[in-house]
């Protein structure tokens, strides 16, 4: 069968399996987007600079205190987070009154200013940074060479997102956090605290990204532009699946990332499109989305 | 689900009030008539390829406030439209020559000559139209924050296929493009020449979008804009005003980008990428949106600041971001609108 | 408000302009200041331009040389914009460096309209040269051909004759493909295949999988900046060196070498046109540059820039004016060039500057005695076999 289409299984398990592994970008990514737009209403424009910034904190950590990879990936997110938390604190709390626009309007601008911040201070050329040495070296898997750290990405963020699915579905705090989706002044009424939940909300989708940054770090340079067009694919992600259910925007990424891995064996010209034509048929088809509710 | 207390047009000047009044009207004609005249002096005052410039960029933001201000939709993905109709003009300007090709089904030559600049921009424009008949259709099936993320992946989409395609040159983009002669006629090699033909084109633009804006069509938008279920159950077919106001949008920034491709003399990634699609909804921000004046006073705002701030560089980027953060946070209104608001009347 | 400022400046630019002498000359170096490619480009072209006039030693010769620069942020609107304003009302005689070829061909237009001069160090089409050469613009310091030629060359005859190419999908990525596949298959090389991605990409491992598939000995990077550093970067995870294939980058300055970092980029075989650990003169020049620059070493490119004004100075000096555009590019082919850092060479017809260029390799980690130590030079490639022969020239300045 393989020899009818001209591909050799080889490339295509390994095509696939390469595929999975940028799924768990934009799962994670896509992740947190949903989760932001779950409760506070807004598209999260600063993601892709978020991302970033985890890479660069991770980088900043081991050249200026010396602390490895391990430590960054518990630290990155934690300190890119604060900021988010920051963020939603003194800007973004100011826009819940109006239209969700402005929040987009809002992120796109303080995007622009981190990106620009880190260009003009490490320049666009990219740092480097090292795969951790026990995570060195690779295996052969018979139809491809599987680096270790590319096994552990899909590995650790598939964790990730599980456990983040069961907190939100399973624990007291998950269900004070969907109640508050569907109706914030009703869980205010329970005693909630319903801002401090978005904001502690927003910094962790924010800690999300920055967490994927860590991850990239070792694969691709660290570049200050690394996650501005990473976010308009993800964006594309979250139409796609529909931003009405959390472990839909994880299945959705992880399975654009698959097709587009099968893109890559068929026709790799369309690699970069193929997200795009799928969002295009599907809003053709479902509007609402893969998952999503219709409004 | 509860509605935002505040929507984007609330705060769009004053524009609430849907008809103008004969007082407005007059003070519209006398804001018209200074535009004019400065619009004619500028050339003796600035570098005048610096004012096609602001004139270009001008006509752009007034076409996207068209959609954003008085139809309520925020395209993130604007610079498709002026970027496609740029590459277009240029290469019909330069080369004339194209072909379709449909893949393995063969492909349909056109020969064509290098054409004149007014048909290189006019067909660059239909282009833009077209493409924007298109993307309306897909677009309006969602709303919101939806609308801005589809627009922007197909604009990313656009941006992919202008680095791929053959006729745009990649990277390097379509180059030394000849601005010709006007209608065969009038050799437009001089700036002066081609700032009056530029100045034409935005005046014509200008022009058109007022009458829109305040047609039956205009108001039937802006109710739309204010309240889309009312107007449902008043019976309008809301997706057909969306996708018109959307394709006419569209044309214009075309109509812009096209022009622009002949005053630079070239056409490039630049203007297809996002960041060009961010820059015309700050200018709109700026300058105030839902008024008519403000894109063009925010044009201004924003091109002199890229002239005239080149030398701090990549710091453009940082301080065009805190503008955003700034007019988002406290200056919703824009620089016309809160002038709009001081005069009570809707500019 | 603005207006009243926008009216101040133009005043302010027409008194410059009253002002204007004889022998004054206003060099502009628009670069990449803050972009990609700043640091191979951007303020060290900007230093070099300016340690080129004082070497020159203007001021002794009667001459009056101000070096201004901008950040055409590697767009070519941006750039032909600014070079339109700086011919126009700022008395710009020469633009210099342009690093990214878009920014050069809109650039040589304008220099062409308004018969100035513009001098292209940083970018790299061989069209600048080619079917879009004009009388106003020279090309310094390498080309898509010379690239091409001296690695393919050199890598075939070495043993390394079957090539697959992992290619940037776009104009440049595609003529560096072109050119180089030709020059594999005239040396009796094997072209197996290639794929193209998107440009730029982060993540290569899926091209670099079928690299590896295809089997080639040697697999070609038809890409530039951060796209090559990835891919390189990612090879080394995949274990693609390790497994007996080898890596061909077909355009690699030493910048993307110090962020690659020699553990990674070891063994890497590339061309280039100037490597600062050659000789005195151009160790010298870098350990100046060093002190003014954060400890970064030049690239070919500031040698170029510096190179290139020098010659371009010495023209002036024997016009005894700048104000000739198409005069002084003239008069720079007639003479022979020499600097400190090229030694001697000369200019071609179609505005190509000839010179020996290099093959380098990577060193790997326990050679390198100094910071920057990063080259070993494996071969020389005389000037008249680097560059792309009259005969095969489509650009109209070549009489045949």
């Amino acid at each position: 069968m393989f020899e009818l289409i001209g591909v050799t299984p080889q490339a295509l398990f390994g095509q696939l399996l390469l595929g999975l592994i940028n799924g768990s970008f934009y799962a994670m990514l896509s992740l947190g987007l949903a989760i932001i737009f779950g409760l506070l209403n807004i598209i999260n424009f600063t993601h892709g600079a978020q991302y970033m910034m985890g890479a660069f904190v991770a980088w900043m950590l081991l050249k200026f205190l010396g602390l490895n990879y391990w430590w960054a990936l518990i630290l990155a997110p934690v300190i890119v987070g604060a900021t988010g938390v920051l963020i939603e604190r003194f800007l973004i709390s100011r826009l819940y009154n109006l239209d969700h626009l402005y929040g987009l309007l809002l992120t796109f601008g303080l995007a622009l200013i981190i990106q620009g911040v880190f260009r003009n201070q490490y320049g666009s050329s990219g740092l480097p940074y090292e795969i951790p040495e026990i995570l060195q070296g690779g295996h052969n898997l018979g139809f491809m060479f599987l680096p270790n750290y590319r096994g552990w990405v899909v590995v650790f963020s598939l964790v990730v997102c599980i456990a983040t699915w069961l907190v939100i579905e399973k624990t007291r705090l998950g269900a004070y956090l969907r109640a508050a989706t569907e109706n914030a002044t009703l869980v205010g009424a329970f005693g909630v605290n319903v801002p401090r939940l978005i904001t502690l909300t927003y910094g962790f989708g924010v800690g999300l990204a920055a967490l994927a940054g860590v991850l990239a770090a070792p694969i691709y340079s660290v570049n200050p532009n690394m996650g501005a067009d990473l976010i308009i694919v993800v964006f594309a992600v979250v139409v796609i699946g529909g931003m009405g259910s959390i472990l839909g925007s994880i299945l959705t990424g992880f399975g654009l990332g698959l097709v587009e891995g099968l893109t890559k064996v068929f026709y790799p010209e369309a690699a970069a499109t193929v997200i795009f034509i799928i969002m295009v048929i599907v809003l053709l088809i479902k509007p609402a989305g893969l998952f999503g509710r219709t409004a | 689900m509860s509605m935002p207390a505040e929507t984007l047009d609330d705060k769009a000047g004053g524009a609430a009030l849907s008809t103008a009044p004969a007082s407005s009207r007059r003070l519209h004609v006398a804001i018209f008539a200074a535009t004019a005249i400065l619009v004619l002096a500028a050339p003796w005052m600035v570098y005048p390829v610096f004012a096609m410039k602001v004139l270009c960029f001008a006509l752009f933001a007034c076409a996207f406030n068209l959609l954003l201000g008085y139809g309520g939709l925020l395209s993130f993905g604007h610079a498709m439209f002026f970027g496609l109709a740029a590459y277009v003009s240029a290469h019909l300007a330069k080369v004339g020559a194209f072909t379709l090709s449909f893949g393995r089904f063969g492909a349909f030559e056109v020969a064509l000559p290098p054409l004149t600049p007014e048909l290189a921009i006019l067909c660059g424009t239909a282009v833009a139209a077209l493409l924007g008949l298109g993307v309306g259709l897909l677009a309006i099936r969602r709303q919101g924050i939806y609308f801005a993320m589809i627009t922007l992946a197909i604009a990313q989409m656009i941006y992919f296929f202008s680095l791929q395609a053959p006729f745009t040159g990649g990277e390097d983009g379509i180059q030394a493009v000849p601005r010709g002669e006007l209608f065969g006629v009038l050799p437009l090699s001089s700036d002066i020449n081609l700032y009056y033909v530029v100045a034409a084109i935005f005046m014509g633009g200008l022009l058109l979008i007022y009458r829109i804006v305040h047609s039956p069509f205009g108001q039937v938008l802006r109710a739309i804009r204010d309240n889309e279920q009312r107007a449902i159950s008043l019976g309008y077919d809301v997706n057909r005003y969306k996708l018109m106001v959307f394709t006419l949008s569209a044309t214009l920034a075309g109509l812009a980008g096209a022009t622009k491709a002949i005053v630079f003399q070239l056409a490039s990634l630049s203007d297809v990428h996002w960041t060009m699609s961010g820059e015309v909804v700050l200018m709109t921000l700026v300058g105030g949106m839902g008024t008519i004046f403000g894109p063009i006073i925010g044009a201004l705002v924003i091109v002199s600041m890229q002239n005239y701030l080149a030398f701090i560089g990549a710091w453009v980027s940082v301080v065009q971001g805190c503008i955003f953060v700034l007019c988002v946070l406290l200056f919703r209104e824009g620089i016309v609108g809160v002038i709009a608001k001081w005069l009570r009347r809707p500019l | 408000m603005l207006i009243k400022r926008i009216l101040l400046v133009t005043a302010a630019l027409m008194t410059a302009t009253a002002a204007h002498s004889e022998t004054a000359v206003k060099i502009g170096v628009l670069t990449d200041m803050s972009g990609t490619y700043s640091d191979l480009a951007g303020p060290g072209s900007v230093w070099a331009a300016n340690k080129a006039v004082k070497d020159f030693g203007a001021a002794a010769k009667g001459m009056k040389v101000e070096v201004i620069s901008a950040d055409h942020q590697n767009k070519g609107d941006i750039a032909s914009g600014i070079a339109r304003r700086w011919y126009d009302t700022e008395n710009v005689n020469v633009v210099v460096d342009l690093v990214t070829s878009s920014t050069a061909l809109a650039v040589n237009e304008v220099a062409k309209e308004k018969n100035k001069v513009a001098l292209v160090s940083g970018a790299a089409s061989s069209e600048i040269t080619g079917g879009k050469c004009n009388a106003n613009t020279l090309h310094w310091t390498y080309d898509t051909y010379s690239l091409a030629n001296g690695t393919g060359n050199a890598i075939v005859k070495t043993g390394g004759d079957s090539w697959f190419f992992v290619t940037a999908d776009y104009a440049f990525g595609q003529a560096l493909e072109r050119d180089t596949s030709a020059v594999v298959t005239a040396n009796g090389g094997k072209v197996l295949g290639s794929v193209k991605h998107p440009f730029p990409a982060q993540d290569f491992s899926s091209y670099l999988l079928q690299a590896q598939g295809s089997g080639a000995k040697i697999i070609g990077l038809a890409n530039a900046g951060a796209d090559t550093t990835n891919a390189i970067k990612q090879a080394s995870e995949f274990g693609i060196v390790q497994a007996g294939q080898n890596l061909a980058g077909l355009l690699v300055f030493i910048t993307d070498v110090h962020a690659l970092g020699l553990k990674t980029a070891q063994g890497l075989i590339f061309t280039e046109a100037w490597y600062w650990d050659m000789n005195d003169a151009n160790r010298a020049f870098a350990k100046e540059y060093a002190a003014a620059n954060n400890g970064k070493y030049p690239t070919m490119v500031h040698a170029g820039v510096y190179s290139s004004v020098m010659h371009y100075l010495k023209a002036v000096e024997a016009l005894k004016s700048a104000g000739d555009g198409g005069a002084i590019v003239a008069k720079m082919k007639e003479m022979p060039t020499e600097d400190a850092l090229f030694g001697k060479g000369s200019v071609r017809e179609d505005g190509r500057k000839i010179h020996d260029m290099y093959l380098f390799e990577v060193k790997k980690p326990d050679e390198s005695k100094a910071p920057w130590d990063y080259y070993k030079l494996r071969a020389t490639i005389p000037a008249a076999e680097a560059w792309r022969p009259l005969a095969q020239s489509t650009c109209s300045l070549v009489k045949k």
